[in-house]
């Protein structure tokens, strides 16, 4: 019997806390004139969803936290979230 | 002297590069194609200004795994001078060559305008003949400019010597008025530790002649070419 290998990491980017985020306030502006007056902050990242042929859950962490490291998220910049979906 | 320019998808600014040292000032350049992977015989190599892989990811991240990017490294670590001009200097600090990183503009809008920088060092293959304090006349164009670096980054570079320009009025002072993308103190260049990677914002190549509104980035190109001669 052949089993599919299939995993889905889906990767959250966000920028560090301290960074200033100009969409994140110009999305701001905008939703306080669609009268959302209890928004306080706003911070947009990047949803990325990467299909892997591995169903071994610890390998594909380890590839996928290298491809963060590497280019995903910059390090001086951004932070990173990994999810496992099998 | 040989000058490499190397040429991303996306870049626009090689040729105007090149003119500047063969037109202007008459010295040898030749453009290297980013799949090329070495960069024997060059004195010098710059990364151009553009929009290398449509700033996908972000400004720079993808231009870093070009095939050349390898020869970049390794130019640069064996102490070869690599200058990274606008879209050249985000390459060069998702690289890691040079500390920091290049963030979307303030005002959110691409600056597109002449402005003033001042000179912070002489001691840079970049600046070798430019005085510490005079003012230079040079564009900027660009989305992703406001240069960001942690605490303990820019207590070095300012430690070291590192900051090359800074964004500032025709008299030489920097002040929030004349930053035109919020970069952190104004920096508009750096160096890196071993004095041999710089990145500016600005284009000096735009400003190489009178009849295009300036010669100010000669002096630039020109200190390149004087420092070479020197080592």
């Amino acid at each position: 019997m052949c089993r599919k290998k299939r995993m889905k990491a889906s990767v959250t980017v966000t920028l560090k806390p301290g960074i200033l985020d100009t969409q994140g306030q110009a999305v701001r502006h905008a939703l306080l004139s669609m009268n959302g007056r209890q928004i306080t902050d706003v911070r947009v990242g990047k949803l990325i969803e990467i299909e892997l042929d591995e169903d071994d859950e610890v390998a594909a962490m380890k590839i996928v936290t290298k491809m963060c490291d590497k280019l995903l998220a910059n390090p001086v910049t951004e932070d990173y979230d990994i999810k496992l979906l099998k | 002297m040989k000058f490499a320019i190397i040429e991303f998808p996306g870049s626009n600014c090689d040729h105007d590069c090149h003119y500047a040292i063969t037109g202007a000032l008459g010295h040898q350049a030749e453009y290297v194609w980013y799949q090329e992977n070495s960069l024997a015989g060059f004195d010098i190599v710059i990364l151009p200004g553009g929009f290398s892989y449509g700033d996908y990811l972000r400004a720079g991240a993808i231009a870093r795994f070009s095939p050349v990017m390898d020869a970049v490294a390794k130019f640069a670590n064996e102490g070869g001078p690599v200058l990274g001009i606008c879209n050249g200097f985000q390459i060069l600090t998702e690289a890691g060559l040079l500390p920091g990183a290049l963030m979307r503009n303030v005002s959110m809008k691409f600056v597109c305008k002449n402005i003033y920088i001042k000179t912070e060092t002489s001691d840079s293959f970049l600046t070798h003949d430019i005085d510490k304090g005079e003012v230079l006349g040079v564009p900027v164009a660009h989305m992703e400019g406001r240069y960001v670096a942690d605490q303990n980054t820019l207590e070095s570079l300012e430690d070291d010597d590192r900051v090359l320009f800074r964004y500032c009025d025709p008299s030489g002072q920097p002040s929030d008025k004349t930053n035109p993308n919020g970069s952190i103190d104004n920096i508009a260049g750096v160096v890196s530790a071993g004095r041999n990677v710089a990145g500016m914002m600005p284009h000096p190549e735009r400003v190489c002649e009178e009849i295009i509104g300036g010669v100010d980035g000669l002096k630039i190109f020109q200190s390149m070419i004087s420092y070479l001669a020197t080592v």
